[in-house]
């Protein structure tokens, strides 16, 4: 099969590793990325919710914004609260624009002295230009060019502590710098999974050598973007590009909790009339799961309708949920159709199939949350 | 057990008697990964080759299965509704999809035999 995208696709620093394991790799927002490898995506999935995986995330945006104004420079840009991110602390937010829509979304830390910002593959070039635009004179955004590996699963601190001995202490949403074997690691408890987990941080030339010693673990194996995508949707994750983009905003996605109480009353970041408008009265539509009765997939862009009636939304992510057994979907209903087990019908190939409006996520997070608190 | 014949897109045939029986190829199965839904034709349906008539849908995607020849479908699988995995561990023989009554026999001479689909795969 010739494809053109494979021929320009970039590579990441665990490219050559990924065809020694033999994984099936397709392009994806310009990488030439592993879908799975040869267990394929049920078992990689599997295994991550009951050990552990190693996710090659390369491909996304590693971004650094420093000056003393860094903080309040981003928050013109994002409705988090990112003046009162301690140090060693991280948010997810998102890009929005003056209508409210999502330009991207964002894991944003505050490492100490300056912020760093783990942007989506194919969003990361407008971003920076994006934010670039908007810093004040004393702030400057660089992009690094370092690996990023995600370790995901109920054993990934165990695991991860034999090599970085107090790793498995970080709380959820906290970053740390480690070393391994004299190599400098940026490590946050974070992930994409619903599991606990962490994103690791390593210079290019050191992380096929890291990463060749998390999969040397006894609880790690490798999974690809196949099962990232099935972890992710059965989680209630949103996917940039598919779940959120800029014809929706975050309160109609679900997400107005990253949206504290300063920025609620202070506003002040782009789309905030209509985003704190939506706050206070409601969106029109609402992003909730959607659960197909039988066991047909119900993928992204199946209308949803009232059961022998109207159009009431469309499927955004859908597809087969190792961990459930069956068909999962998320989506965009009418506000006033999104209750919880309301019965609706996906329309799948012309014909409409039972579902139900489902709670969120189907499976339920694992984070961890720290020792005695 | 009768030879297999194929069509280029990855079905294959194994005439018993006026009937052909058919799936899918191991090497479409590999490449689709894991099976976990199967839409089959009803029972009666007269199929033309070359029309879809079965959908096989893995966790990525889901993706047409065509008639490789025409005729009436006279039965399916039943199983793959519960196992549809069964096309991942044996495409080419519980993992069957459909029986076709053949309109025209002489359509399977048209399709590839194992070793011209083997050809084919390896040139893709």
């Amino acid at each position: 099969m010739s494809d053109p995208e494979t021929a320009a696709a970039k590579t990441t620093p665990l490219t050559g590793l990924h065809r020694e394991l033999g994984a099936r790799m397709a392009p994806f927002a310009g990488y030439d990325m592993p879908i799975q490898y040869a267990g394929g995506i049920i078992e990689e999935h599997l295994h991550t919710r009951g050990a552990a995986s190693l996710f090659d995330v390369s491909h996304m945006g590693q971004l650094v914004i420093r000056g003393d104004d860094r903080a309040l420079a981003l928050e013109a840009l994002v409705p988090g609260d990112i003046a009162g991110l301690a140090p060693g602390r991280m948010r997810y937010t998102m890009l929005t624009d003056e209508a409210g829509g999502i330009l991207d979304d964002l894991i944003v830390t505050n490492v100490g002295g300056y912020l760093f910002v783990v942007a989506n593959a194919a969003c990361k070039e407008a971003d920076i230009a994006h934010i670039r635009a908007a810093l004040p004179g004393g702030c400057v955004l660089e992009e690094l060019d370092r690996g990023l590996v995600a370790l995901q699963g109920p054993k990934a601190a165990l695991a991860l502590a034999a090599l970085v001995p107090g790793a498995d202490a970080l709380p959820f949403m906290t970053a740390a710098p480690f070393e391994i074997d004299g190599v400098r690691l940026a490590v946050t408890r974070s992930g994409y999974t619903g599991e606990d987990g962490f994103e690791i941080s390593i210079p290019s030339g050191e992380t096929e050598r890291i990463a060749r010693m998390l999969l040397d673990l006894p609880e790690v194996e490798p999974a690809g973007l196949g099962a990232r995508d099935t972890l992710r949707l059965e989680a209630g994750l949103c996917l940039y590009g598919q779940d959120i983009d800029r014809t929706t905003t975050p309160v109609e996605a679900g997400l107005a909790w990253t949206i504290g109480k300063r920025r609620r009353s202070e506003g002040g970041f782009p789309g905030a009339g209509i985003i704190l408008d939506q706050i206070a009265s409601g969106p029109p539509r609402r992003r909730v799961g959607i659960r197909p009765d039988g066991r047909a997939p119900a993928r992204a862009h199946t209308t949803v309708r009232e059961v022998g009636g109207e159009a009431i939304g469309e499927i955004t992510s859908g597809g087969f949920g190792p961990s459930v057994g069956g068909p999962v979907a998320m989506g965009y209903v009418a506000a006033g159709a999104s209750d919880v087990d309301r019965p609706v019908e996906v329309v799948v190939r012309d014909r409409p199939l039972p579902a139900r409006i489902a709670k969120l996520p189907f499976v339920p997070h694992r984070y961890f949350k720290g020792r005695g608190g | 057990m009768a030879e297999l014949r194929y069509s280029e897109e990855h079905e294959w045939v194994r005439v018993e008697g006026d009937i052909a029986v058919i799936g899918i190829s191991d090497y479409a199965q590999d490449q689709l990964g894991d099976v976990v839904f199967v839409e089959l034709p009803e029972p009666g349906r007269a199929v033309a080759k070359g029309e879809e008539a079965a959908v096989v849908e893995s966790v990525k995607a889901a993706s047409e299965v065509y008639a490789p020849v025409s005729g009436e479908v006279v039965e399916v699988n039943e199983p793959l509704a519960d196992d549809p995995g069964l096309v991942n561990r044996e495409p080419t023989a519980g993992g069957w999809f459909m029986k076709v009554r053949m309109a025209d026999p002489g359509e399977v001479e048209a399709l590839l035999d194992e070793a011209a689909y083997d050809s084919f795969v390896s040139g893709l």
